[in-house]
């Protein structure tokens, strides 16, 4: 069973939001995910300042199975990166909720995270996943 | 055999060289430029003939190839080339043959040519074929882009966005955006069929067509294929036919029949000619009426007996030229020397038997205690096992097996391919193995997993007998290293 922190929202692609207490949204993709690709060995990030829409692709993620766009759980503004993830993409394995964050973005409406699922709603699509 | 064998460079010394080979020396030519001139010797290895002939049988020895082993590789149609094919292609005249040879001393060919465009004509229910793409995403390719510039030559030019089944090979999509269209995907429905509801809901005066394979790469036959193909054309859109299956329907269904307007054929999977490790492929296009002017140049043209080459003259629509002279010439006289030795009867054995075989090992698999992916459908050419629940339960994953059956001396299938299904093989044992190979098969997985349950370990550190053992492939990836260097 996989973890899901009850503080973050999550997209049925399997990226994940937090809200800050900034107003600004961090983005990654849930332990289900990463254990799914199993090991990660290149992740290509949006570039600041980019502006995404919502379900956009935002990004790749590469692992030694497969390569998978990330999607802006959100529309808004990339306003920082994870550079730490281009020497050491297996931070995403080993710390998907924490130091392997992809994206910090602003986003346009606060409002769209609502529309995420909550972590009973994702726990239940990667229950289903997992059978 | 040894295990490691060194680089050539590591096995040479100074001075060291094979006489008997050397190009006789007439010193420098004088109309080389001064600055163009090495002022330092280039880094070849010294080795002697016999090292040299010793260096690579050994290495050739550590292939695992068709000609050594059963070589079950879903999707990519593995089967025996016939030697009478190379035979044929390797006749002198074809291998002598210059490229820029005159017709009139090139009709030989010229008719071989001519004779394959009319039998993949024929096979495929398509009214033209050009068989100068070199591989298969060539072929792709140039077929998209026949569709773009059918919609551009009616003034259509709205239509932005091609279709395709999430099932779909990663060419399609990455041939689309070559082409300038966007992607949409088209679900499946549990049974492994395209969800047709989603595809009404996805079609428009957006689509400018949907690209296929069928039978798909969950090795079962879209059954609804017709009404698919009327929801695409009623929308305005084509079919693209990706025919990395056709190995399966070969002389049994035409993607005409089912309502594809172009295709491109891998010769070097059907059509029995050697593929793997690089090539060379050929992956002919064949198209229905409505892209006729826009096939590619140069084709093979005749009248009254005597064959000439088809230009941007004669065809002054076409897309264009793909490459200097005729795609890889020799992997098509293969194919045709191929498809004459089948002929017409022979063809159509080729999709029944690559069934049977597949539908063989999927039955006997399953009564083994092995999990299809579609249990409820019949096979086509290949099947999808799924290892999940010995992941969950015994800890030991498809790759543990497939990595396993390399013990066994069995090249292992396609894994994680399909990427819909978790711990996946993809089987495809072809037409060409015998009832004793696909036992042989059986009897190994079952023996694999027989030892999944008594001594895991056996399989979580295999290969245990091959020159090398379980390879890095995470480390491989992160820390790519491909240029030998001198120490």
């Amino acid at each position: 069973m996989s973890e899901i922190p009850t503080e973050l929202r999550f997209a049925t692609s399997h990226e994940w939001a937090r809200l800050e207490e900034d107003g600004s949204v961090t983005v990654g993709i849930s332990d289900h995910a990463q254990n799914a690709l199993g090991d990660v060995v290149y992740v290509e990030l949006p570039e600041q300042g980019q502006l995404v829409a919502a379900q956009h692709e935002a990004g790749v993620v590469e692992s030694v199975k497969a390569a998978s766009d990330i999607y802006a759980p959100v529309g808004g503004t990339v306003i920082a990166i994870n550079s730490a993830l281009d020497d050491a993409p297996e931070l995403v394995n080993q710390d998907p909720y924490g130091a392997g964050w992809f994206f910090k973005m602003e986003p346009a409406d606060v409002e769209e995270l609502t529309e995420l699922l909550d972590p009973e709603a994702y726990a239940e699509i990667c229950e289903a996943e997992e059978h | 055999m040894k295990k490691n064998a060194a680089t050539i460079f590591e096995l040479g010394k100074t001075g060291r060289g094979a006489m008997a080979q050397r190009v006789p020396s007439g010193g420098t030519p004088a109309n080389i430029p001064e600055s163009q001139l090495r002022k330092v010797q280039p880094a070849l290895p010294e080795v002697s003939e016999l090292q040299v002939v010793r260096h690579y049988t050994n290495l050739s020895a550590k292939n695992f190839s068709i000609d050594n082993q059963f070589y079950p590789l879903g999707s990519c149609t593995m089967k025996y080339n016939p030697r009478g094919a190379h035979g044929a292609a390797s006749l002198p005249g074809f291998l002598g043959r210059h490229p820029l040879a005159p017709e009139a001393v090139s009709q030989g060919f010229l008719a071989c040519l001519y004779d394959l465009q009319e039998i993949l004509k024929d096979v495929t229910g398509m009214q033209g074929v050009s068989l100068t793409p070199m591989a298969g995403a060539q072929g792709e390719f140039i077929g998209v882009a026949m569709i773009r510039a059918y919609h551009e030559a009616r003034g259509d030019l709205e239509r932005n966005e091609i279709l395709v089944p999430n099932a779909a090979h990663g060419t399609n999509p990455a041939t689309a955006v070559m082409c300038g269209y966007k992607v949409a995907e088209v679900g499946l429905d549990a049974s492994g069929d395209v969800d047709t509801e989603a595809l009404k809901a996805a079609v428009g005066p957006q689509t400018a067509g949907l690209m296929m394979t069928n039978p798909s790469t969950c090795g079962v036959f879209e059954r609804r294929i017709r009404e698919i193909s009327g929801v695409v054309h009623d929308a305005g859109g084509l079919l693209y036919y990706d025919g990395a299956n056709l190995n399966a329907i070969l002389g049994k269904v035409k993607p005409s029949d089912m309502g594809f307007d172009v295709l491109h054929m891998n010769l070097h999977k059907t059509f029995a000619t050697p593929h793997g490790g690089g090539g060379p492929g050929a992956g002919p296009v064949g198209v229905g009426e409505r892209l006729l002017p826009y096939l590619p140049v140069p084709m093979v043209g005749e009248r009254d007996g005597v064959y000439r080459w088809m230009t941007e003259k004669d065809l002054p629509q076409s897309i264009g030229r793909l490459s200097c002279f005729m795609g890889n010439a020799g992997i098509l006289l293969r194919a045709l020397a191929y498809a004459l030795m089948l002929g017409r009867e022979g063809m159509h054995r080729v999709g029944e038997y690559a069934t049977l075989n597949a539908n063989y090992l999927a039955s006997r698999l399953e009564k083994a205690g092995f999990e299809l992916a579609y249990p409820d459908r019949r096979a086509t050419h290949e099947f999808v096992l799924t290892f999940s629940k010995q992941a969950k339960s015994m800890g030991v994953t498809a790759m543990d097996f497939a990595k396993r059956l390399l013990d066994y001396g069995i090249h292992a299938p396609t894994t994680y391919f399909p990427m819909l299904i978790a711990e996946c093989f993809l089987i495809e044992p072809t037409e060409t193995e015998t009832l004793e190979e696909l036992d042989a098969f059986v009897s190994a997985l079952a023996a694999i997993q027989r030892e999944a349950q008594s001594d895991p370990e056996r399989l979580l550190s295999a290969p245990h007998d091959l020159p090398v053992r379980r390879l890095d492939d995470v480390k491989a990836a992160r820390e790519l290293d491909l240029v030998w260097r001198a120490r």
